[in-house]
C-alpha cells in the first residue's frame, strides 16, 4: 500500500554482462561457470605498474542505457578513484565516477501503487568496475578463513541512482522490473546471470533519518527488505526511538535487516580523478549511439496496439519482457495477431509463470501450430490449454501431443451419437424442456460433454441437442 | 659510448665477455648500485647473441633497470621490504621495446623506496654511494642507475622521474639524464608513485646515448591511455647545433639557496652556448615559489592511493602471523614500509580527506595549471626556445646529512619539480665540478621538443670536457 510518509530511493548496480571484455582490461566477462581466478590478468589483479584502459564498447553501452533512461549525456566524462581497503579490491581503490558522471537527470515511467503511470526521476547514471568476490569456508560468521575470487573483478558495472520518488516496496519492485525490462531491450544485460543486478535501497519515514539497505540481489528481496524496514522504523518511532542515518545489511534467510554502521562510522573514500585515464569527450558519440538505439518497451507497446489491433492490456503484458515481445511478433506474423495476443498474454505467460520458466522453454512454431488448430476448430480451447501444459511439462510437439492424449475435437458423428444417447437417457430433462423450462437443456448438453470427455464444442453440442429435441 | 660498444660487438667482440666483466665489477663494487642481478639470464642472452648476433638499435647492449620498472621473471621490489621477493609475470612496455631492439638486461638498480627521496638513502637495502665520493649520496631516487652508469657498472640505464628522480642523480653523478615530456614514454609497468607526474627516461654517459635510448622507448602504447605518438628523430637531430637558439634564463632559479659554484658553472655554460651561436635572455616563471608545495601535495595524494594495494595478500611481504584481514593488512604495511613512505602516505591521505580535498589537492592542481602556463608563456613563439637552469641547487651531500630533516631534502627538488608539474622535457648534463663533485646543467624544452633539448645538450657537450671525466676511485 502506498503510504504518504514513506520515502524510497534506489541505487542499482547493473553488470553490463553482455560485453565480451572487462571494463579496463581484455579479460573475458564469461566467467560464471569457470573455476576461481581463471579470468584474470595483471591489470584486473592490480599488479604493481599496470594501468587501466577503458573498454570503449562499455562506454557505448552505458550511453545507450543513459539515453534509454532519458538522461542528459554529459559533454565530457571522467573516472575517479574511490579509496577503501577490502580483500576483494586488489588495487585498494575502485575506479568509478563521481563528479562529471556519464548521464544526469533522467526519468522512467512505472505503474504506480494506484495503478496509474508514475514518473520516477533518475538522478544519475555512471560507470564503475566490479570488485572480486569473497568465498567463505562455511558460513560467514563461522568461517576460519575466506578465499578471494577475482574473476568478477573489473566487470563493467553501471550504477543507476533514482531520486527519492518511490512510495512503497511495491513501487520499488515495479521500478526494478521496468529497469530490467529496459536493460534487456537494450541488449546490454542478461538478468539471469548470478549477481547481474545488485540494489542498495535508501528508505526513510517523513521527518526521520534514512537507512541504507545494501547489496540485495533480487527484486523480491528488495520488496521484502523495504517492507521490513517500514515496519521497523514505524515501530521505533512509536516507541520514541529516533532513526539514525545508518547502513543496514539484508539477511535474506531471516528476511530482516541488521545495522552494520552508522553515519559516524561512514567511510571517507577520498575521491580524486583517476590520473591514469584521460577525460572522454562523449558528446560526439551520442548521435551514433542514439541512431542504434532499439525500440524500447513503451514504444513497442504503442506499436503493437496500432499494428496488430490488440488490446492495450495485452500489448503491455506482451512487451514487459523483450523475449515475450519477440516471441509474440514471431507468432503474429504467421497466425491471427489478436488470437495470438490472447493465447500468449493470458494463457502461455500464466503457465510459464506457474512453472517459473522463461518463454525460451516454448517454441513459437508450436504456438503457431496450436493457434492453427484452434482456428480450424480441430481442438477445443480446453484442449489447447492442455496441449500447452503437456509440452511444458513433458515436451513433444502439438500434433503428437494431441494424438497421444486423444485431445482432438470429437468428430461430428461421435457428437451426434452422444446427443441421441443423452436425449434418450435424460427423459426427465426432455420433459422439463418441453414444458417450457429452457434451462433443462444445459443438463443434456452437460451429459453430451461427459460422453465425449470434453472433446465436443459446447456451442455445437447445444445446437445439436436443440435440433434433436425439436425433431422428437 | 653505446656507439663504440655496438661497433665493437658488430666487429666480433664477445657480448658474453663484456657482460661477464660488468658482473665482475659490480660484485667488487662498494657502491651498492644494484638490488638484483639477473646474471644467469643476461649471460645466457649474451651467449646467444655471440652465437647468432641479432640486429636492433640496442643489439647486444647491456642495460640496468630501476627497481620500479617491471621485468618478467626478475624481482621488482622498488627497494621496499613490502615488495621483496615480488617477481612480475609481465614486462613493462619499455622493457618489451628494449628486448625487441636487442638489449640485455643485467639487473635492477637501487632507489629510494618507491622513488620517494632525493638521495637513495630511503632504500630498504641500504644507501647507494656516489662514485665521486663514496661518503656522499648519488642523488635520487634513481641513484642506483646513475651510480652504475657513472662507475661503469652499466653502459646505460633506465630510471624514472617524478620530481627530479632522473635529473638529480644524473647531476650528482656527473652523467646525462633525460626526463621526457609527460606521455611520450609509456608508464605501463612502472610501479606508480605519482602517476600524473612521472616518466621513464634514460641515464647515460653522453647525450647521444640518451637519444638512442629514447628512439627505443618513446611512443604510443595502447596499454597506457596517457601515452602519445612519437615521430622519433632524436638521433638524427643531434647535430643541428644551437645557432640562433634563444636560451631563456629564469631568474627564479638563481640566487638564494644556490651554491655559488653551481651558479658560476651554469653561467659559464650559458656563455658557452652563446659562444656556439645562441643568445640568452632573462625570463620569469613567477609561480616557481609555489611549485614545491603543490608538487608534494599532488605526489603524496596520488601515492597514498597507489601504495594502498600493497597488503601482502596477493604478492610481497607476508609475516606469517595472519589474523583477520584488517589486522593482517595493517601489520604487513607497518612492517613493510619505511618511515619516509609512511610519512608520504599519511600526508597524502590527509590531503585527500573530506573537508581538506578542496583546500589542498584542488588548490595544488590550480597551482599546477599556473606553473604550466608560466612555462608555456616563456617558451611561446617569439620567446625563448629552451630554458637553462641548474639541475640541483648544490652538489651531492653527505650520506646522513639531510635524511633526518625531510623538509631540507624536499627543498633540494626546487628546480626539478616545476618541470614535472608542467609536463615539459628536461635533461641534465655535466657542466663542471665543485670541490671534485659534478654539477648538472638543466636544459628544459617545450612539450614534445625532446629534439631541441637533446641537440642543445649535444652542442654543449661537444664543446666541453665534463662528460669525459670519470670518478677516480673506479678508474
Ligand atoms: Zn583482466
Amino acid at each position: 500500500m502506498a503510504e504518504k510518509d514513506v520515502i524510497i530511493g534506489l541505487e542499482v548496480h547493473v553488470q553490463l554482462n553482455k560485453l565480451n571484455s572487462k571494463l579496463f582490461c581484455g579479460c573475458s566477462t564469461d566467467y560464471h561457470d569457470s573455476p576461481p581466478n581463471t579470468h584474470t590478468c595483471p591489470v584486473c589483479l592490480g599488479l604493481p605498474g599496470t594501468l587501466p584502459v577503458v573498454n570503449k564498447r562499455a562506454v557505448e553501452y552505458a550511453i545507450r542505457v543513459a539515453l534509454a533512461l532519458n538522461c542528459d549525456i554529459q559533454g565530457e566524462t571522467l573516472f575517479y578513484r574511490k579509496n577503501y581497503y577490502y580483500p576483494d579490491l586488489p588495487k585498494a581503490f575502485q575506479i568509478t565516477q563521481y563528479d562529471f558522471p556519464l548521464g544526469l537527470g533522467g526519468h522512467i515511467l512505472i505503474k504506480g501503487e494506484d495503478g496509474e503511470e508514475k514518473t520516477i526521476r533518475i538522478t544519475r547514471v555512471h560507470m564503475e568496475e566490479d570488485p572480486g568476490r569473497l568465498v567463505h569456508a562455511g558460513t560467514i560468521d563461522r568461517a576460519k578463513y575466506s578465499m578471494v575470487d577475482y574473476n568478477r573483478c573489473g566487470m563493467p558495472l553501471l550504477e543507476v541512482v533514482t531520486e527519492p520518488d518511490l512510495r512503497s516496496p511495491k513501487e520499488a519492485r515495479s521500478f526494478l522490473d521496468k529497469l530490467r525490462n529496459i536493460l534487456e531491450y537494450l541488449d546490454v544485460f542478461d538478468g539471469n546471470l548470478e549477481g547481474a543486478m545488485r540494489i542498495d535501497s535508501n528508505i526513510s519515514l517523513v521527518g526521520g533519518e534514512r537507512a541504507e539497505v545494501k547489496n540485495i540481489s533480487s527484486h523480491k528481496g528488495v520488496e521484502k527488505a523495504l517492507a521490513y524496514e517500514i515496519t521497523r522504523q514505524r515501530s521505533a518511532r512509536r516507541r520514541g526511538v529516533a532513526q539514525v542515518q545508518e547502513t543496514r545489511h539484508y539477511d535474506e534467510l531471516r528476511s530482516i535487516t541488521v545495522s552494520i554502521r552508522t553515519k559516524e562510522e561512514a567511510h571517507d573514500y577520498r575521491y580524486f580523478p583517476e590520473p591514469d585515464l584521460v577525460p572522454m569527450r562523449i558528446a560526439d558519440w551520442v548521435p551514433r549511439v542514439e541512431a542504434e538505439l532499439p525500440e524500447l518497451p513503451d514504444a513497442k507497446r504503442e506499436r503493437f496496439v496500432a499494428e496488430y489491433g490488440i488490446a492495450d492490456d495485452h500489448a503491455k503484458s506482451l512487451t514487459s519482457e523483450i523475449r515475450v515481445a519477440n516471441f509474440y511478433e514471431d507468432v503474429a506474423k504467421r497466425a491471427p495477431p489478436r488470437l495470438a495476443a490472447v493465447w500468449i498474454a493470458d494463457v502461455l505467460k500464466g503457465e510459464l509463470n506457474y512453472r517459473d520458466v522463461t518463454i525460451d522453454k516454448f517454441s513459437p512454431d508450436h504456438m503457431v501450430e496450436i493457434l492453427g488448430m484452434l482456428e480450424k476448430r480441430t481442438i477445443t480451447e480446453k484442449g489447447a490449454v492442455e496441449v500447452i501444459r503437456i509440452i511444458l511439462d513433458t515436451g513433444g510437439d502439438p500434433s503428437e501431443v494431441v494424438e497421444a492424449g486423444g485431445l482432438a475435437k470429437a468428430e461430428d458423428d461421435a457428437v451426434k451419437e452422444a446427443v441421441f444417447a443423452a436425449v434418450a437417457e435424460c427423459s426427465q430433462a426432455v420433459a422439463d424442456y418441453r414444458s417450457g423450462n429452457e434451462k433443462a437443456i444445459n443438463f443434456i448438453v452437460g451429459m453430451v460433454m461427459k460422453k465425449t470427455r470434453g472433446r465436443a464444442d459446447p456451442g455445437e453440442a447445444n445446437r445439436l441437442v436443440k435440433e434433436a429435441l425439436e425433431e422428437i | 659510448m653505446l656507439r663504440e660498444l655496438k661497433g665493437d660487438l658488430a666487429a666480433g667482440a664477445s657480448a658474453e665477455e663484456r657482460v661477464a666483466s660488468l658482473f665482475e665489477k659490480i660484485k667488487k663494487s662498494k657502491l651498492n648500485a644494484y638490488n638484483i642481478l639477473s646474471e644467469d639470464s643476461a649471460l645466457k642472452r649474451a651467449r646467444e647473441f655471440d652465437k647468432a648476433p641479432w640486429g636492433g638499435l640496442m643489439a647486444g647492449v647491456p642495460i640496468a633497470i630501476k627497481s620500479s620498472i617491471s621485468t618478467r621473471g626478475i624481482e621488482t621490489n622498488c627497494s621496499s621490504r613490502i615488495l621483496s621477493g615480488y617477481v612480475p609475470p609481465y614486462d613493462a612496455h619499455v622493457i618489451d621495446q628494449l628486448k625487441e631492439e636487442g638489449a640485455i638486461i643485467i639487473g635492477k638498480t637501487n632507489m629510494d623506496e618507491f622513488a620517494m627521496g632525493t638521495s637513495t638513502e630511503t632504500s630498504y637495502f641500504g644507501p647507494t654511494r656516489n662514485p665521486w665520493d663514496t661518503d656522499r649520496v648519488p642523488g635520487g631516487s634513481s641513484g642506483g642507475s646513475a651510480a652504475a652508469v657513472a662507475a661503469g657498472e652499466a653502459p646505460c640505464a633506465l630510471g624514472s622521474d617524478t620530481g627530479g628522480s632522473i635529473r638529480c642523480p644524473a647531476s650528482f653523478c656527473g652523467i646525462v639524464g633525460l626526463k621526457p615530456t609527460y606521455g611520450l614514454v609509456s608508464r605501463y609497468g612502472l610501479v606508480s608513485y605519482a602517476n600524473s607526474l612521472e616518466q621513464i627516461g634514460p641515464l647515460t654517459a653522453n647525450v647521444e646515448d640518451a637519444a638512442l635510448v629514447m628512439e627505443v622507448i618513446a611512443g604510443h602504447d595502447p596499454q597506457d591511455s596517457t601515452s602519445v605518438n612519437s615521430d622519433g628523430g632524436y638521433i638524427s637531430g643531434l647535430g643541428d647545433g644551437v645557432e640562433g637558439l634563444v636560451c631563456g634564463v629564469p631568474k627564479e632559479y638563481f640566487g638564494e639557496g644556490v651554491d655559488p659554484l653551481v651558479e658560476k658553472a651554469v653561467w659559464d655554460a650559458i656563455s658557452k652556448l652563446v659562444e656556439l651561436g645562441a643568445s640568452w635572455k632573462e625570463v620569469s616563471l613567477p609561480h616557481t615559489k609555489y611549485a614545491l608545495a603543490a608538487y608534494y601535495i599532488i605526489a603524496m595524494s596520488e601515492a597514498s592511493s597507489n601504495l594502498a594495494r600493497f597488503d601482502g595478500l596477493r604478492y610481497g611481504l607476508r609475516l606469517g602471523t595472519d589474523q583477520d584481514w584488517h589486522t593482517t593488512f595493517s601489520e604487513i604495511r607497518a612492517a613493510g614500509f619505511g618511515s619516509e613512505v609512511k610519512r608520504r602516505i599519511l600526508l597524502g591521505t590527509y590531503a585527500l580527506s573530506a573537508g581538506y580535498y578542496g583546500r589542498y589537492y584542488l588548490k595544488a592542481l590550480k597551482v599546477r595549471t599556473l606553473i604550466k602556463q608560466d612555462f608555456e608563456r616563456v617558451l611561446a613563439a617569439g620567446g625563448a626556445d629552451i630554458l637553462v637552469t641548474p639541475t640541483m641547487p648544490f652538489p651531492a651531500f653527505k650520506i646522513g646529512e639531510r635524511i633526518e630533516d625531510p623538509l631540507s631534502l624536499y627543498m633540494a627538488d626546487v628546480f626539478t619539480v616545476p618541470i614535472n608539474l608542467a609536463g615539459v622535457p628536461a635533461i641534465s648534463v655535466p657542466c663542471g665540478f665543485a670541490g671534485g663533485l659534478p654539477i648538472g646543467l638543466q636544459i628544459i624544452g617545450r612539450h614534445f621538443d625532446e629534439i631541441g633539448v637533446l641537440r642543445t645538450a649535444k652542442a654543449y657537450e661537444d664543446a666541453t670536457p665534463y662528460h669525459e671525466a670519470v670518478p677516480k676511485e673506479v678508474v
